[in-house]
């Protein structure tokens, strides 16, 4: 038999339901005739074009199944969205914020040390880093950042105590914007959001165009020079899913960086959310951050 | 904010510390803006008639086509997963900007490929009949079967060429146009974010690609000994000097509305213009490359004085320092972006390297590639209008 011999196929659902203007006999819509009792010639031209139809549509959807796993913004499926050990129990997706207590940070810097051996972060690479602020009493503001080993150890010459008004640190970490440029900007949909809206970087999908480290107004994203691909903090989106904190969480020692769920009243950040004024970065920018901060300044970029 | 901390205590954010993208991306716009360009002076002529252009009409759009063909070729270098390359086109995101590109610049080439070979087509199927040994083979692919041309199929050809370039028209600048937004998009970068960064980069496209042009003419006519023909360089250098006052005057009044305004970002930009970029945009891209060719243009643009062989040069002149001005000003706006934190408190270096992929002898590879791809297409193709008298109905 060859291929243009094969029966007719089913009729599309249109004109199963009387669409066509000259068959549908089954429907009594038709006037002149039945579809499904047309001649043999009509017939035979029906079945070629509707087979064509059909593998076309079949090769086709069977290509796009080849070419495109997983094509789909989110799909669970992917590596990088599914989360390990078999997903979060509940039902409903739990919504997770970060609480960042400038008032409490001391600039241990055990935070970094921390995420750097949980994530694998190549050096001179970061997916956080701890700000330190020095307000002169000269008026001038020093920036610098706290050093993985402590200030102690770095062996870098300190201000004097008599000339500073007052210092903080300011922990910086992935924002996890609602309305995320850099999961905007991403051409092949490697920038994806889980459903408890922390965004993720789909290492198997990124092309490494770098667009994503620039559209991120925080300089959080960075193009991994191990990897070649771009990398970000997740708030240990592989940590959280198994009911654990952020590593970062867990090694600071003052309670400077609180993490759980937002959508629980129930919960320590929840608590704290309801009760100390906090802020974002950079609000201009209409990204809506999920990372909150307490004790923020103006100088804070 | 103290922004005197950009000098007395920079601080930048540790990923900011290297650039994420490279020379590679300053060629990126440059080539796509030469496509766009030379089809722009190909039109001229195809769709406004301007008959002084006749005799770069087929060359602007094989150059064209030639730039378009390596227009990929730098971003393909640069990705740090170029295997994954196809991904924008097979899973494109339609939030991002960037993932256009696949299609519009697809399409723009489709339209210049089709009118390239349309408007050869009369000389294709002659040389594939009289060229000699297995050239005639190749003239007979390239005919793609049809070795005749009927006076009927001569007409449709002409009306489709008029057609494609009209089409091509608004190709071009949606080519252009979008690289432009791809940076103008980004809020996260105040020298970066303006509305006006399509038109910009439109205008300059334009420019570049009338510059480029004129170059290739009076270079070609002087290495076979012709005689540029007068009035097309009269008209290319009025060309390039009224799209070059459009595109200098977009660029300063982005400049000086951010300047005016005061806002925030200002004081970051200010310090990147008289620091950073002092070379590259105060004397490149504003003195060097922009007014002094806004005074030498007129020259031959607008007078007869001296001799032609003087105006001539003096279009060359211009031409060169146009270019020049473009690469400027890519190099100002990619890397120029990139040469300050994100804490707004410090700048950066972006290390030149000469070697490895995205060093500058890749660079000058890559601008190379479509000259040499040039030379190709005019050994198998008869850039030159040919006479009137010999013409077969299809407009040179």
């Amino acid at each position: 038999m060859s291929l243009f011999e094969l029966p007719i196929l089913p009729m599309s659902a249109t004109s199963a339901a009387g669409g066509c203007a000259s068959g549908g006999c089954a429907t009594g819509g038709c006037a002149s005739g039945g579809c499904s009792t047309a001649r043999p010639d009509q017939a035979s031209e029906t079945s070629r074009r509707e087979f064509l139809k059909t593998a076309t549509t079949l090769t086709l959807g069977a290509m796009s199944l080849t070419l495109l796993p997983g094509a789909m913004a989110g799909d669970e499926s992917s590596s990088a969205a599914a989360p390990p050990g078999g997903g979060h129990p509940d039902a409903k997706k739990p919504m997770y914020g970060f609480l960042i207590d400038t008032t409490k940070c001391i600039g241990a810097g055990k935070c970094l040390t921390a995420c750097r051996v949980e994530n694998g972060v190549p050096d001179g690479q970061a997916r956080t880093w701890v700000e330190r602020y020095v307000h002169f009493k000269d008026g001038r503001v020093e920036v610098d950042l706290v050093p993985e080993i402590g200030y102690a150890a770095s062996g870098e010459p300190q201000p004097e105590a008599e000339d500073v008004l007052r210092a903080y640190f300011v922990p910086k970490l992935c924002n996890q914007c609602v309305d995320a440029p850099c999961n905007q900007v991403c051409p092949v949909h490697a920038s994806i959001k889980s459903p408890e809206g922390i965004e993720l970087v789909d290492t198997d999908r990124c092309i490494g165009c770098g667009y994503c480290v620039q559209a991120c107004p925080y300089g959080i994203r960075y193009m991994n020079h191990e990897t070649n691909v771009a990398d970000k903090c997740n708030w240990c989106y592989h940590r959280v899913m198994r009911n654990e904190q952020p590593a970062c969480v867990e090694a600071c020692p003052t309670g400077a960086r609180v993490f759980g769920r937002i959508d629980d009243p129930d919960s320590e950040i929840s608590k704290r959310l309801a009760t100390l004024p906090t802020s974002v970065l950079k609000q201009h920018l209409g990204t809506i951050p999920l990372t909150r901060y307490v004790g923020l300044t103006d100088e804070v970029t | 904010m103290e922004y005197h901390a950009l000098h007395d205590a920079p601080f930048i954010f540790p990923n900011d510390a290297h650039p994420a993208w490279s020379i590679m991306i300053v060629i990126y716009p440059y080539i796509t803006g030469m496509v766009a360009g030379a089809f722009v002076v190909s039109t001229m002529y195809h769709v406004f008639h301007r008959e002084a252009l006749r005799p770069v009409a087929r060359l602007a759009v094989v150059t064209s086509l030639c730039l378009g063909a390596c227009a990929t070729l730098p971003l393909l270098l640069h990705l740090h997963q170029p295997l994954r390359a196809l991904n924008v086109v097979a899973t494109p995101s339609p939030s991002s900007a960037m993932a256009g590109f696949g299609f519009i610049y697809s399409f723009y080439m489709l339209v210049l490929l089709v009118d390239v070979w349309l408007l050869f087509r009369p000389a294709i199927v002659e040389r594939a009949h009289s060229a000699p040994g297995p050239w005639k083979n190749v003239y007979r692919v390239l005919a793609l079967g049809v070795l005749e041309i009927t006076p009927r199929a001569a007409e449709i050809d002409r009306k489709l060429i008029h057609a494609l370039s009209v089409i091509g028209i608004p190709a071009a600048c949606i080519l252009h146009g979008y690289v432009g937004f791809l940076f103008g998009a980004i809020k996260a970068n105040p020298w970066w974010s303006t509305a006006l960064m399509p038109v910009i980069f439109l205008t300059s496209a334009v420019v570049s690609g009338i510059a480029v042009l004129t170059l290739l003419y009076l270079f070609l006519c002087r290495s076979s000994r012709m005689e540029p023909d007068e009035e097309c360089v009269r008209s290319l250098s009025r060309l390039l000097w009224m799209f070059l006052v459009l595109a200098v005057t977009f660029e300063f009044a982005d400049l000086l509305h951010v300047a005016y305004e005061r806002e925030e970002e200002w004081y970051v930009i200010r310090e990147l213009l008289v620091t950073k970029l002092r070379f590259s945009y105060l004397t490149l891209q504003v003195l060097v490359g922009g007014l002094l060719p806004l005074l030498i243009l007129p020259i031959p643009a607008f007078t007869g004085v001296a001799s032609a062989a003087f105006r001539r040069a003096c279009t060359g002149v211009a031409a060169v320092l146009v270019l020049v001005q473009v690469a400027a000003m890519r190099w100002n706006v990619v890397v120029g972006g990139q040469l300050f934190s994100k804490s707004f408190r410090g700048f950066v270096d972006y290390p030149v390297t000469w070697l490895g992929r995205e060093g500058l002898l890749a660079a000058a590879v890559v601008l190379a590639m479509p000259m040499l791809l040039l030379w190709g297409a005019m050994k198998l193709l008869p850039v030159w209008p040919p006479n009137p008298e010999s013409d077969s109905g299809v407009k040179a």
